[in-house]
């Protein structure tokens, strides 16, 4: 089958203005009549619940935290793109447009990424109106800095804590809506399935991690703003609750997962110290601003870094890409890392990882400026490594970051399942195979703030004066009754294995066949290691407890379950995908010095799986992807 | 190095609550307490025990979700540290730790070291917001704000809302916690229309649910963020101003939040 992204006709630049105009709206008094269930309370979620509140509709948001504002948003550093060309660098809405479907590797939807570029400024005229304290110049105007993959500086920030105060910024428009009576918050509240009745989305089924209790949920919009799935791998730079279950559940039901194996190896994070490791730690990339990334010349060079002459020093990036040097984007960062220490150069007592440099910067800028830009990152890092990197280089390695798959959505952020909407981290939308740096949180608030608002009521409008669904129907019965069986199940295999034993087994087999780099051999090895690894969860889990109280083992029980699921598919996804682009390298697939290899001609396509049972393989749907004005081509950064 | 866990185990909110003694071998100075608790639960598990329920998300330090007083400490020992990025090089082989949970009449414990801490959340409910509905805002350049005072907005609005504030003050107040927002926000030339307005209907707020400040200033010394207690201050200034500044103050306080908001 092949998909209706719904893209509005005309040209780019007009689509989404005359999309608002085309679309149906909901009358102000109308609007409380209209229930709209948000799950999530990141960036996307906290923001959607909020404008949805000052709509007037009646929203009701859901989070597993203890408070929403908790949400994985609030940990992201380095900051937030947008085209304000405040800096006269030559950026526009075109530009960022441009460099957005480059960075993705020409597998992303031109007219989304588009309407996102448009809609970038009025983010940051919203947030700074909200009082988020962006970084400011003396003469007290906004500053801004570059980050990788471009040559402008358009990222905004807020020291290294940009996500904190956004999503400060969205949690507290949320709470006035709280405290207007708009929006009921559900926060320790983790939704465990989506119910289905007539093939559209009618509202989810919730357990109160706190009593335990299952309650049912009914709306006439279900938005699922549930962030990344990273911690499939185990070991990422999520937040040790970031899961894939929402989506997941919802996949099960009928909707797409796009492109799941396209996920975000980021360059820049601490590598992994012993077994003990329970999740990574981002360094921002903003430190490659002035950051010089290299390794030793000789292999197994077991010399202090200080002691190391320049001339003894191989800064591959510079070497490899004199243009963009240190600030080539992510994925080629990543894996031109990879490549050194594979070879045999890696620093530091595991060799598993290469320098990221500041002596030089210390030098040129001397070490306040130095301090005042990446204090605090550089005392995260002395914390946890143990080292100075005043003294010394930090020592950093790739880690999984982000996952730029997710549930297939069309130009209006609705799944192939009418009703279920789906914004942020959570869709597959705008980042095509790779996602450019300050880009996520850019998206979100997009999403959460402009783009659904408007879109939503074109779904909504064509219900008015219908009830909500009715939360006795079968289709809620069967949902509850299912969620409270599995749930009964987890807590009764009683086998000798931790979740975490299993969940770290099924990370490593991930990352070693479908991380940084893929072949199709260790592919199909994985996805069969995956389901055997699932049915021996099943059997040997051990979950000790109960299901009426707090009860964090068996959270974390049912999310691996639904990873090793994702799992699987992730694998197939990898192995279908006859090319490399952006974070997705296969071997077999590259140019003779080492670059991935597209292949336009047969994958200039969204990949849509559908779901076919467990343990089965799901089947393709395809969204053709059309290029009328960013043309494809060999990303260079040379 | 082998060290020797003395945690603090309950079941639900109404249970009394004991310490269990555990051991906790094998633990390298690589690894984050939280880690380290990781592996005590892992061991736990295996020997047919509950796992010590504690709340965590980010470990980044970032989140807030973290919080345990350890060895009489909200976060333990190390100075501007949560406990999730609080590592063992901190401990020496042979310690006996003690942990617990926030301990404060407001944040009551759901379970082991797991406290309820909404209380935070109501306070921002109140009116730790500006009103700025999606849509209306001016281009973000067009109100120069001196980088002095964006820097000071700044440092309040690094609070995390741990609740460490809480948990260290004898009299389980909230003022600082409360107080970092209120400035955030108040410091800000956005901030200013409903600055009066939004200090009282916080302040009231936090009232219903913290005790009362007496100036022990234990919150600063145990907050992992450095926020200081001049903040405070600022507060009770703003506080006491708007008591005759915003006359409408005497139609109540819940009548002022929703003018704030309106
Ligand atoms: C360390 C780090 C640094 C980053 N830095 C940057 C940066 O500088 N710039 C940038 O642009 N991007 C950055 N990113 C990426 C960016 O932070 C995320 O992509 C983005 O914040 C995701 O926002 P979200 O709203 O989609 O989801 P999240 O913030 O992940 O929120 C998910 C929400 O869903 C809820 N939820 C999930 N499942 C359920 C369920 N089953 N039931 C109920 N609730 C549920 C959670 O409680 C949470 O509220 C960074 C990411 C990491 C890991
Ligand atoms: S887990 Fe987020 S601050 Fe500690």
């Amino acid at each position: 089958m092949t998909l209706d992204a719904k893209i509005p006709p005309g040209p780019i630049q007009e689509k989404w203005d005359n999309h608002r105009f085309n679309t149906k709206l909901v009358a102000p008094q109308n609007r409380r009549k209209f229930d709209v269930i948000v799950v999530g309370s990141g960036l996307a979620g906290a923001s959607a619940g909020a404008t949805l509140g000052e709509l007037g509709y009646n929203v009701k948001v859901f989070c597993f935290q203890d408070s929403p504002r908790r949400a994985h948003s609030i940990a992201a550093q380095g900051g937030i793109n947008a085209a304000k060309n405040y800096k006269n660098d030559g950026d526009s809405v075109y530009r960022l447009f441009y460099d957005t479907i480059k960075g993705g590797d020409y597998r992303s939807r031109e007219a989304n990424v588009y309407r996102l570029a448009q809609i970038s400024t009025s983010i940051i005229d919203q947030c700074v109106a909200q009082g988020v304290p962006f970084a400011r110049e003396y003469g007290g105007l906004l500053d801004n800095r570059s980050f990788g993959g471009t040559q402008v500086s358009r990222t905004f920030y807020a020291r290294g804590q940009t996500g904190q105060q956004l999503e400060l910024g969205a949690y507290q428009a949320l709470m006035r809506q709280v405290e207007l009576g708009t929006v009921e918050l559900h926060s320790r509240h983790e939704m465990l399935e989506i119910v289905v009745e007539d093939g559209k989305a009618a509202g989810i089924i919730v357990r109160d991690l706190i009593t335990g209790e299952l309650t049912r949920h009914s709306a006439h919009a279900v938005v699922l703003a549930t962030g990344g799935y990273g911690n499939v791998f185990f070991l990422s730079t999520q937040a040790k609750g970031c899961n894939t279950t929402a989506i997941w559940r919802a996949h099960r039901k009928g909707a797409y997962f796009a492109n799941p194996c396209y996920t975000q190896i980021h360059p820049t994070c601490i590598p992994v110290s012993g077994d003990h490791q329970s999740k990574l730690t981002l360094m921002s990339e903003s430190l490659r601003n002035d950051g010089r990334v290299w390794v030793p010349v000789k292999p197994d060079d077991r010399r202090k870094p200080g002691d190391i002459p320049a001339a003894e020093r191989d800064y591959y990036l510079e070497r490899r890409y004199p243009a963009f040097a240190n600030l080539v984007p992510r994925d080629v960062a990543s894996r031109a890392a990879k490549e050194r220490v594979d070879a045999g150069y890696g620093v530091g007592e595991l060799k598993n990882g290469v320098y990221l440099d500041f002596g030089d910067a210390i030098h040129r800028l001397g070490r306040t400026v130095v301090e005042q830009r990446y204090g605090n990152l550089f005392d995260m890092y002395a914390n946890i490594a143990g080292e100075d990197p005043y003294e010394s280089p930090m020592r950093i390695y790739p880690a999984v970051h982000y996952t730029m798959g997710g549930l297939w959505v069309d130009y209006n952020l609705m799944s192939n399942l009418p009703g279920l909407f789906v914004v942020g981290e959570a869709n597959f939308s705008d980042h095509g195979a790779n996602r450019l740096g300050a880009s996520a949180l850019m998206q979100g608030l997009a999403d959460g703030y402009f783009v659904l608002p408007a879109t939503i009521s074109g779904w909504l409008a064509d219900q008015l004066n219908q009830p909500a669904p009715s939360t006795t129907s079968d289709a809620f019965n069967e949902a509850a009754d299912a969620v409270a069986e599995r749930i009964n199940t987890l807590l009764t295999v009683n086998g000798t294995r931790t979740v975490d034993s299993f969940h770290r087994e099924l990370g490593q087999t991930l990352w070693d066949n479908c991380g940084m780099a893929r072949n199709a051999a260790s592919l199909s090895d994985a996805r069969k290691k995956i389901s055997e690894l699932r049915e021996e969860y099943w059997s040997d889990v051990r979950v000790l407890g109960d299901g009426q109280s707090l009860n964090q083992s068996l959270e974390k029980a049912g999310r691996v379950a639904d990873f090793f699921e994702l799992g699987e598919l992730l694998c197939q996804d990898a192995l279908h995908r006859e090319e490399s682009c952006g974070g997705h390298f296969r071997e077999e697939h590259q140019t003779p010095d080492g670059e991935a290899k597209r292949d336009d001609d047969n994958f200039a396509y969204v990949a849509a799986w559908e779901f076919q049972g467990t343990g089965s393989k799901a089947k393709l749907n395809k969204e053709d992807l059309e290029f009328e004005y960013a043309h494809p081509s060999q990303r260079s950064y040379k | 190095m082998n060290l020797t866990l003395k945690v603090w185990r309950q079941r639900g909110p109404s249970d009394a609550g004991h310490f269990e003694a555990y051991d906790a071998p094998g633990i390298t100075e690589d690894m984050s307490f939280l880690e380290m608790l990781d592996v005590v639960n892992e061991q736990l598990i295996h020997s047919g025990r509950e796992a010590i329920a504690f709340d965590h998300d980010c470990r980044e330090g970032i989140c807030g979700s973290c919080g345990m007083v350890i060895n009489g400490k909200p976060h333990g020992p190390k100075k501007l540290t949560t406990t999730c990025q609080l590592h063992m090089r901190n401990f020496r082989d042979g310690d006996s730790i003690t942990v617990e949970p926030w301990r404060a009449a407001a944040f009551p414990v759901v379970k082991d070291l797991v406290v309820d801490r909404r209380p935070f959340d109501a306070i921002i409910q109140a009116g730790g917001w500006i009103t700025a509905p999606t849509g209306g805002a001016q281009d973000a350049n067009l109100t120069p704000i001196p980088k002095a005072v964006a820097d000071q907005a700044f440092d309040a609005a690094a609070c995390i809302g741990c609740g460490a504030c809480v948990a260290a003050c004898p009299n389980g107040a909230a003022q600082l916690f409360t107080s970092a927002k209120a400035a955030h926000l108040n410091l800000l030339p956005q901030g200013q229309p409903e600055r009066w307005s939004r200090v009282t209907a916080m302040v009231d707020r936090m009232e219903e649910y913290f005790g009362s400040c007496t100036n022990y200033g234990e919150c600063q010394q145990a907050c992992p963020k450095g926020i200081s207690i001049d903040f405070i201050a600022m507060m009770n200034r703003d506080y006491l101003k708007a008591q005759f500044k915003d006359r409408k103050r005497l139609v109540g306080a819940s009548d002022l939040a929703g003018d704030g908001a309106g």
